[in-house]
């Protein structure tokens, strides 16, 4: 599936947020490309910054309290956080477009599916009103949602949660975008519906050629639908690999201890599903070593001291781990 | 939905009559009687007062007799200015109330709506702090040292506007100014507040994703939900806008029905006292219908059924 | 990122201190109000011992030829003189005991009969909630004027109930009539204030009443009264803290209003709203007869509202509502 050319490509990222209580290093050092046609799973609990990363390269990161500090967003070759904020709304929503995790309230519980629907494309590919209705209700028929004509008047309230995210989807496609975040598409959903619209996600990035950037805490949704993984803890990537190597060969005891807790129909009854002990750390004060090493297994006395190296396993694959080598040959 | 405003309405009618029969209540509980000033009466004269008034007969009987009379919507001829019907003094004095609470209502939300919308827009600005703090000052000063002051300084001290009496678009302005004052401070707040919490909500971070301006996003995506709790604060406004009335009535020498209910609650003026307080509180729930009505167009996921 | 807060959950009312102390406004308004509290309970005292004057010390040496008592600020008089001649800061600091008492009894009385009255509906439901609310509406809609002049008449002169009479001995001398109106008045006002408190209070328990905590106590055979009081309202202590920071200065708004209509504090007793309400029938020539109490009073209910904005917002950082 990879082609020509690099569609994003993000350098040492650091997006801070001012609390009551520090600075939270939200992001911290990020760095990763994602090519053409790509699609990048980005894997990590509430609060290690998955979210944070994609909406600073949306730009849409609330000002105050955060604040983009350093690093490059390079988007088709052009830098975003140099862009003027009018140059930015250019590329959100036409070029670069999201879908929200919570489908119940990301839609303006307000207006109707059309006029939210209608104003994108209105905006971005200059559609007459007459031009973009009836490019909603198309658009609402690729997202599968029955008898569009009608429907396409409807207010939110009237769709269930898994119909409300095939319009969000609809509604980020309008404009055919070259690259697509979805931000824990499935959470809010049942798990039938999941399944549905991560099959619709696949379908359509199939169809049109969209990179995607698919962000879930569940390594189950990404096994499937990604060509690579970066899983985060406390703001920072613990380890990079394309999902095959990944699953098979993890370098990082953080990566390892997701993958058992994945629940495995194969799985012996009875024996209790795995957990990664403890909680995510505070972000606000972070230990002077790993901020992984209170919760890790094999962590030794180095790894509470030092901060542990980012350490190359091949081209593809790096951990961020004392002893990534010896995870990696472990297994 | 008619059904709805149907059923709403005929409730209005023995919600009233309820009120009604409180204050009459109210009014029988407390000692005394109106006829009773300061010298006392020759018992001939107290009787003949008594009889002339019914008072002699049991309060059922009284009570029952007052209630049949408002049902057809007769309240009787006031006891204070003798033998005028209560239905014409409320009629020749409602129009000033009316006039300087509507005027003032609506300065309130012209300005109210535009200063918390910018407040909100640009939050922890300095328009911010400093519109907020006037706000919470205009909360603070009682409306009858207001409204004196602003007499002081725009008649007494430059003669640009008359100080008092009903007469003129002129003679309008302080008293509404007076009036509006603490509502345009209120609705700033609410409006501030609504907006703030509208603009955190996921969907205007979709409305922002999608490449709308600011403009776009506030007034298209935010406004709808960030005014609602200004519709809800309409209701009580406009009821509590009676009170108000009483003051600004009082300081600028305007022929209100404020004025007139304060003092026929001081002259224990039962008639007037039940007639002003049942017009007050049919107009109270008609106000309160329609806020609820417009919650309506407003917010389409509430249905009346 | 928000898990620390679950764990530090026992020092909640810690961080909301912390939390109010980090606004500038509450702080200030804090201040203004400790040190009105200090200025108003020893400053007539203080002004006694220095200069002489009393609230109602009428001077009778006015100069010859003098035709009014009205004197403008001055060294001896920094708020000028009422038109009897008496001083105005001894009048205003007199009138603020008066103001703030009316702010403090008369919220605590709302505060008594409004969390009663929401804890119970909420906790009963049903039928009795049903009661109780339109109750509520009932009293909502008649004109609280009309509520507050009828309990001064039942209640007022040979009628006050011993208890008033007690308590306006325990501030006065005994068997003082027009403190024994005052103090009647307070309770009065306390009497129409409580409705909106009530509704608050309903709201909170109606939310809190099916958690586990409560099924726990009934499963143990607490007591219903004992499940409302000991269990549900201090769990619903935030918004009622909030809610009666914000009911003071409403009340002594609204006594102002009672005394400029005259129905409120009468002479020869002063409150803020009286004495502002008598500056104003001379406001043309004597302005500061109105500036100084009005301006005191305003800058009260400011520090007052500006105090109950920061407590909202520290003790309910997610939800600020108006």
């Amino acid at each position: 599936m990879n082609n020509n050319g690099t569609i994003l490509s993000v350098n040492d990222l650091k997006t801070y947020f001012q609390t009551e209580d520090g600075v939270v290093k939200a992001v911290d050092g990020i760095t990763f490309t994602l090519a053409k046609g790509e699609t990048l799973g980005i894997v990590g609990e509430s609060g290690s910054g998955k979210s944070v990363t994609n909406l600073s390269v949306m730009r849409l990161i609330p000002e105050p309290p955060g604040k983009i500090v350093g690093g490059d967003i390079i988007f088709d070759g052009t830098d975003v956080r140099a862009l003027s904020i009018d140059e930015v709304r250019k590329i959100r929503g036409k070029r670069i477009a999201m879908i929200f995790q919570d489908p119940m309230t990301s839609l303006n519980p307000f207006l109707k599916i059309s006029t939210q629907l209608m104003e994108v494309t209105q905006l971005h590919l200059g559609h007459t009103k007459q031009q973009a209705y009836e490019h909603a209700i198309k658009m609402l028929e690729t997202v599968g949602i029955p008898d569009a004509k009608s429907r396409v008047d409807g207010y939110p309230h009237e769709f269930s949660g898994g119909m409300r995210q095939r319009v969000m989807i609809a509604m980020a496609l309008s404009c055919d975008p070259e690259l697509l975040i979805a931000d824990e598409p499935t959470t809010a959903l049942d798990v039938t519906i999941q399944a549905q619209i991560l099959e619709l996600i696949k379908d359509l990035r199939e169809r049109m050629g969209t990179s995607v950037i698919l962000i879930t805490h569940d390594l189950g949704v990404v096994a499937g639908m990604t060509d690579k993984i970066i899983v985060m803890y406390a703001g920072k990537v613990f380890e990079q690999a394309p999902t095959k190597e990944l699953f098979e060969r993890p370098a990082n005891p953080y990566t390892k201890g997701l993958l058992k807790s994945v629940p495995d129909p194969a799985h012996e009854q009875g024996e209790p599903l795995y957990q990664i002990p403890g909680l995510p750390p505070d972000v606000a004060h972070l230990p002077p070593g790993c901020p992984f090493a209170e919760r890790c297994d094999r962590a030794e006395d180095i790894c509470r001291s030092e901060y542990p190296p980012f350490v190359e396993i091949n081209e593809n694959h790096h951990s961020l781990c004392h002893f990534a080598k010896e995870v990696y040959d472990g297994n | 939905m008619l059904s709805f405003i149907l059923r709403r309405l005929l409730l209005i009618i023995p919600m009233a009559l309820l009120v009604v029969t409180v204050t009459w209540g109210l009014i029988r509980i407390a000692p005394g009687n109106f006829y009773i000033s300061e010298r006392a009466l020759p018992e001939a004269v107290e009787r003949n007062i008594r009889e002339k008034y019914g008072l002699d007969r049991p309060w059922y009987v009284q009570y029952g007799k007052m209630m049949w009379n408002i049902v057809r919507g007769d309240f009787g001829n006031s006891l204070k200015y003798r033998g005028q019907p209560v239905n014409e003094i409320i009629r020749r004095h409602f129009p000033y109330s009316a006039t300087i609470g509507i005027l003032a209502y609506l300065l309130a939300l012209l300005v109210g709506l535009t200063t918390g919308i910018i407040a909100a827009l640009k939050q922890n600005s300095p328009f911010d702090y400093g519109s907020m703090a006037v706000s919470m000052l205009g909360l603070s000063v009682p409306n009858f040292v207001l409204g004196p002051l602003l007499v002081l300084v725009f008649a007494l001290w430059l003669f640009w506007l008359p100080p008092a009496r009903w007469g003129g678009i002129s003679s309008l302005i302080l008293p509404v100014i007076t009036l509006s004052a603490i509502y345009i401070a209120y609705l700033a707040r609410l409006t501030r507040a609504g907006m703030l919490e509208v603009m955190r909500s996921d969907y205007i971070r979709t409305a922002r994703a999608k490449g709308l301006d600011e403009k776009t996003v506030l007034l298209k995506h935010g406004l709808r939900g960030g005014i609602i709790p200004v519709v809800s604060f309409t209701g009580p406004a406009l009821a509590s806008l009676l009170a108000g009335t009483v003051v600004v009535e009082k300081v600028f020498a305007i022929p209100g029905l404020g004025n007139i209910f304060i003092q026929s609650v001081l002259n224990r003026d039962e008639p007037l006292i039940l007639g002003i307080v049942a017009f007050l509180s049919i107009l109270v729930m008609v106000f309160n219908l329609l806020v609820d009505i417009s919650y309506g167009f407003l917010d389409p996921r509430i249905r009346y059924d | 990122m928000s898990n620390n807060e679950t764990l530090k959950g026992t020092s909640l009312w810690k961080d909301a201190w912390k939390r109010l102390l980090k606004n500038k406004l509450a702080v200030f308004g804090l201040v203004v109000i400790v040190l009105m509290v200090i200025a108003v309970t020893i400053g007539p005292a203080i002004i006694r011992m220095t200069t002489g004057y009393t609230a109602d010390y009428v001077p009778t040496d006015i100069g010859e030829g003098e035709l009014v008592a009205s004197f403008p600020p001055s060294m001896a008089h920094p708020m000028g003189t009422d038109e009897l001649g008496r001083d105005m800061l001894a009048r205003v600091l007199q009138g603020g005991r008066i103001s703030l008492m009316v702010g403090i009894i008369s919220t605590l009385v709302s505060l008594i009969v409004g969390v009663s009255w929401g804890a119970i509906a909420g906790y009963m439901g049903g039928r009795v909630d049903n009661i109780m609310m339109r109750i509520v509406d009932i009293i909502y809609a008649i004109p609280y004027i009309l509520v507050v002049i009828v309990l001064l008449s039942v209640f007022g002169g040979p009628n006050t109930p011993e208890w008033i009479q007690w308590l306006s001995s325990k501030f006065g001398g005994a068997g003082n009539q027009g403190l024994n109106q005052i103090f009647l008045l307070f309770f009065a006002l306390g009497l129409v204030s409580w409705l909106t408190m009530a509704r608050v209070v309903r709201g909170q328990i109606l939310s809190l009443k099916n958690q586990e905590f409560v099924l726990a106590a009934k499963a143990t055979g607490v007591s219903t009264p004992a499940i409302i009081f000991r269990h549900l309202v201090p769990n619903a202590l935030g918004p009622v803290i909030v809610y009666a920071t914000l009911t003071v200065p409403s009340v002594m708004l609204t006594e102002a209003f009672l005394s400029f209509l005259g129905i409120g504090v009468q002479a020869p007793y002063a409150s803020w709203g009286s004495l502002a309400s008598d500056g104003i029938q001379n406001i043309a020539v004597f302005p500061w007869q109105l500036i100084f109490p009005g301006v005191t009073m305003a800058l009260t209910l400011f520090s007052l509202n500006f105090l109950g904005d920061g407590l909202r917002d520290a003790l309910d950082p997610q939800t600020r509502k108006f």
